[in-house]
C-alpha cells in the first residue's frame, strides 16, 4: 500500500502496539528489555525488529523482574529505556519500580491491561491495574500514570511519557488497555518538529563537586551518565544527598518528602484531561482509555435525549486531575464512572469530587468492552 | 606494582559495616590488586550488587557503583553492559542472593555468556538477616531456620555455573588471597560471563551456629575442606564427597559472548534498513 502523506506528514493505519513503540523510537528511546505477555507482546516483536536499526539494543530477559533491572540499568548509562508488559508482568516488576523511584531513574513501563487477578482473561479487556500502578509497589512514591484514549494520542502520550520520566527522573507508566493495544487507527505520525523532545537534567559542576542527589537547585537533582567520568554510589536503601545509606530520621523524611514534591509541585505541567459538554452538565461521567470512547458516546446519546450529560476523561490518571472532577461533582446531581473492573478509580472520585449526589459505577470484569448504552442507562437514573 | 588500595576506596566512608574477621574484606582486596593489574580506569567500571553483607561492597570502592535489589544484580549489569559494551561490569554477590533469589538471573546470564564478571561469596548462609540457610548451607548444619540440622541438599554453585553455560569458572577461598586474586584477574581478562566462587566465613552467623564462632578456626575448617583442581582430578568420588575443588575449573574462550552475537543482529537489521 503506497505510504500516503497529509501535510507532510506520514499516514499509518496501525494497532496500538506498534504506535508505542514508534512514538517510543521517536522519543530516543534506545533500549527495550522485555518478556512476551499477552496483550503486550507485539511491542516487543517490533522493538526487536526496530531498535537494532536505530542503534539500540532489544533484550528479551528471563522474566519481567530481570527486565525491569536491565532498564534501570541501562538508564543510568544515559539512554531512553522502555519496557512493555501486561497485568502479571506488570506485578513482577513492582519491587524494581520501587527501586527505580527510589534511585530516581528515569524509565517508561507500559502496561497493556488485560482482565484479572493472576493470569486472568489473557486475550481480553481490563482496566484492573489502575490501584496497581498507583500503589503496587511498597513505600511512598510519586507515580505518573498516562492512559490515551485514541492512538493518535497515544502517540504523543508516548513521546511525553519519556518527557516526564527524564524531566522528573522517574518511571512513567503507560496503561493501555487490551483494546486500545489491539486495535488499529488511522493516524498521522507527527513530525519531530512538532514536540520537543526532554532529557534528564545532567550535572553541570566537575565531577568532584557532583552529589548525586544535591536538591539545593532543584527538587530533581542531576544524574550523571555511568562512565562518563562521575563516579557516585546509589542505593535503594533510605539514603542521604551524597547518595549513600542513612537512618537519620529527619533526612529521611525530607527526602521522601521532597520525592513526592517531583509530581505534587508540578501538577498543572504533568496532569492532562479532556472536558467534553461539561460546562452545564447535570450528570457527570468519567472515564479513561478505551471506556471513555464508549461514554463519549452514552454522553452524546444523552443530549439526544435531553439529558445535560458531560464527560471528563483523564488522560492522566496519576495524578488523578483532581481539581477538574472536584469542579465537575460540584456541578452536578451524579457522576457515572465506567471502569473495565469491579470499582477501581470509583474510589479516587469519590474521595475528591465532593459530588451531593450519588458517584455510581458501571463494572466488568468479563473480558468484553462497556457498550455506550450500558453508560446511558446509568445516565438515565441519575439525571 | 606497588597495591594503594586508597587509590580505589572511599575512604570517608570507612569503617566499613562488615564484622570484624568477616572474610569479604579479603576478597574485596583481592579484587581490587586483579583490578590493579589489569590496569582498567576506574571511571571505566561498573561494580553492581544485590543485597547482603557481600552486597555492601561496592559503597566502599570509588567507581560507578550500584546497590541494587536482593538477587538481581546480574539484570542490572546486564542493561548496563549492553548499552556500554566497552566498558567493564563486575557483580558481587553473597550465596542467597546469587543462587536462591538470583537463581534465575546467574543460569541465564551464564547462557547468554555475557562479558561480566561475577564474584560469589559463599559463606554457606544468609549473614545480613540472620544466619538463616541458603542454598549453599550444608546438610545438617544449624541455622536459624534449621535449628535441628538443615535438610536442604546445597548446590555446588561452581558446577551449576558450568553447566548452565559460563565460559570462565574458578573457585578460590578467603585462606589464600593470592591464589584468589589470580583467579579474580582470570575472569576480569576474560571475555564472555566468569563466575569467581569464593568459599568465606561468616563466624557470626554460620559459625557461631556449628561450633566455629572463631574466624580462625572457621578459616582453617573452610581450607581443610579445599583440594587443588590438578589433585581433585586424581581422586575418585569417594574421596572428593566434602570437598571442594579450587583453582580455575572451567575455561572456554572459543563460544562467543553475547554482545558479539548481538553485534551480528545489528548488521542484518541495519542491512535490512539499507535494502
Ligand atoms: C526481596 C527481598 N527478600 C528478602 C530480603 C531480605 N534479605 C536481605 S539480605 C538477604 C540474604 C543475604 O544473604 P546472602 O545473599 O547469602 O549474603 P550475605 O549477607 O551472606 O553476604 C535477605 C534474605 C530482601 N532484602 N529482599
Ligand atoms: S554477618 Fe557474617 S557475612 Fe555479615 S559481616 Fe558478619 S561475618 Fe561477614
Amino acid at each position: 500500500m503506497p505510504q500516503q502523506q497529509n501535510n507532510g506528514r506520514r499516514v499509518v493505519f496501525w494497532p496500538g502496539n506498534e504506535v508505542i513503540p514508534e512514538a517510543a523510537i521517536a522519543a530516543g528511546c534506545r533500549f527495550f528489555a522485555g518478556y512476551p505477555i499477552t496483550p503486550s507482546s507485539e511491542m516487543a516483536h517490533i522493538m526487536s525488529r526496530r531498535l537494532p536499526q536505530v542503534g539500540g539494543v532489544f533484550i528479551q530477559m528471563e522474566d519481567e523482574i530481570a527486565a525491569m533491572g536491565a532498564l534501570i540499568g541501562a538508564s543510568l548509562t544515559g539512554e531512553k529505556v522502555m519496557t512493555a508488559t501486561s497485568g502479571p508482568g506488570f506485578s513482577l516488576k513492582q519491587e524494581n519500580i520501587g527501586y527505580a523511584s527510589m534511585i530516581e531513574v528515569p524509565c517508561v513501563v507500559v502496561n497493556v491491561m488485560r482482565g484479572g487477578p493472576s493470569t486472568g482473561l489473557p486475550t481480553a479487556l481490563g482496566q484492573s491495574d489502575i490501584m496497581q500502578a498507583r500503589w503496587g509497589t511498597h513505600g511512598d512514591r510519586p507515580v505518573i500514570a498516562l492512559t490515551p484514549s485514541y492512538l493518535d494520542e497515544a502517540y504523543m502520550e508516548t513521546i511525553r511519557a519519556f518527557n516526564l520520566a527524564e524531566k522528573f527522573r522517574m518511571p512513567v507508566f503507560v496503561l493501555l488497555d487490551e483494546v486500545i493495544g489491539h486495535l488499529s487507527e488511522k493516524i498521522e505520525i507527527p513530525d519531530p518538529s512538532e514536540y520537543e523532545l526532554v532529557e534528564r537534567p545532567r550535572p553541570k559542576v566537575p565531577p568532584e563537586q557532583y552529589i548525586p542527589y544535591d536538591s539545593s537547585e532543584s527538587d530533581i537533582p542531576p544524574l550523571a551518565d555511568y562512565f562518563s567520568g562521575y563516579r557516585f554510589h546509589m542505593t535503594g536503601l533510605n539514603h542521604d544527598k551524597t547518595g549513600f545509606p542513612t537512618t537519620n530520621p529527619a533526612i529521611c523524611q525530607a527526602e521522601n518528602e521532597r520525592m513526592m514534591r517531583k509530581v505534587d509541585a508540578h501538577l498543572s505541567e504533568i496532569e492532562k484531561y479532556e472536558e467534553y459538554l461539561t460546562e452545564d452538565a447535570d450528570v457527570g461521567v468519567i472515564a479513561f482509555g478505551s471506556t471513555a470512547r464508549a461514554a463519549m458516546v452514552a454522553v452524546n446519546d444523552a443530549r439526544e435525549r435531553g439529558i445535560k450529560a458531560g464527560l471528563l476523561r483523564p488522560i492522566t490518571l496519576w495524578p488523578f486531575p483532581e481539581e477538574a472532577a472536584r469542579n465537575l461533582g460540584k456541578r452536578s446531581k451524579g457522576i457515572v464512572v465506567p471502569e473495565a473492573n469491579l470499582g477501581q478509580l470509583i474510589y479516587e472520585v469519590q474521595r475528591v469530587a465532593g459530588c451531593t449526589g450519588p458517584v455510581v459505577g458501571v463494572n466488568k470484569v468479563g473480558g468484553v468492552p462497556i457498550y455506550p448504552g450500558e453508560i446511558l442507562a446509568k445516565i438515565e437514573e441519575l439525571a | 606494582m606497588a597495591m594503594h588500595y586508597k587509590d580505589f576506596l572511599r575512604i570517608d566512608h570507612m569503617p566499613h559495616m562488615w564484622c570484624p574477621g568477616c572474610g569479604i574484606g579479603i576478597i574485596v582486596k583481592a579484587m581490587l590488586r586483579a583490578i590493579q593489574t589489569v590496569e582498567w580506569p576506574i571511571n571505566d567500571i561498573a561494580v553492581i550488587s544485590g543485597i547482603g553483607c557481600t552486597s555492601r561492597a561496592p559503597g566502599y570502592l570509588d567507581m560507578n557503583t550500584l546497590h541494587t535489589t536482593h538477587g538481581r544484580a546480574l539484570t542490572f549489569a546486564t542493561g548496563i553492559k549492553l548499552m556500554r559494551p566497552d566498558k567493564h561490569v563486575v557483580v558481587i554477590s553473597g550465596d542467597g542472593d546469587a543462587a536462591a533469589i538470583g537463581g534465575n538471573h546467574l543460569v541465564h546470564s551464564c547462557r547468554r555468556n555475557i562479558d561480566i564478571t561475577l564474584i560469589i561469596v559463599n559463606n554457606n548462609i544468609y549473614g545480613m538477616t540472620g544466619g538463616q540457610c541458603s542454598p549453599t548451607t550444608p546438610l545438617g548444619a544449624k541455622a536459624a531456620t534449621s535449628p535441628w540440622g538443615n535438610a536442604d541438599p546445597p548446590f555446588d554453585i561452581s558446577s551449576l555455573c558450568k553447566g548452565a553455560g559460563a565460559t570462565y569458572v574458578a573457585r578460590g577461598h578467603v585462606g589464600s588471597g593470592v591464589q584468589l586474586e589470580r583467579l579474580i584477574r582470570g575472569g576480569l581478562n576474560h571475555k564472555g560471563f566468569a563466575v569467581i566462587e569464593v568459599l568465606s566465613n561468616c563466624h557470626t552467623q554460620f559459625g557461631r551456629r556449628n561450633k566455629l564462632s572463631d574466624p580462625i578456626e572457621l578459616i582453617n575448617n573452610i581450607v581443610a575442606k579445599t583440594v587443588n583442581v590438578r589433585q581433585a582430578a586424581k581422586m575418585s568420588r569417594e574421596e572428593l564427597a566434602g570437598k571442594y575443588p579450587v583453582g580455575l575449573l572451567h575455561q572456554d574462550e572459543e563460544r562467543e559472548e553475547y554482545y558479539e552475537a548481538y553485534k551480528k543482529v545489528i548488521q542484518l537489521a541495519e542491512a535490512a534498513l539499507k535494502r
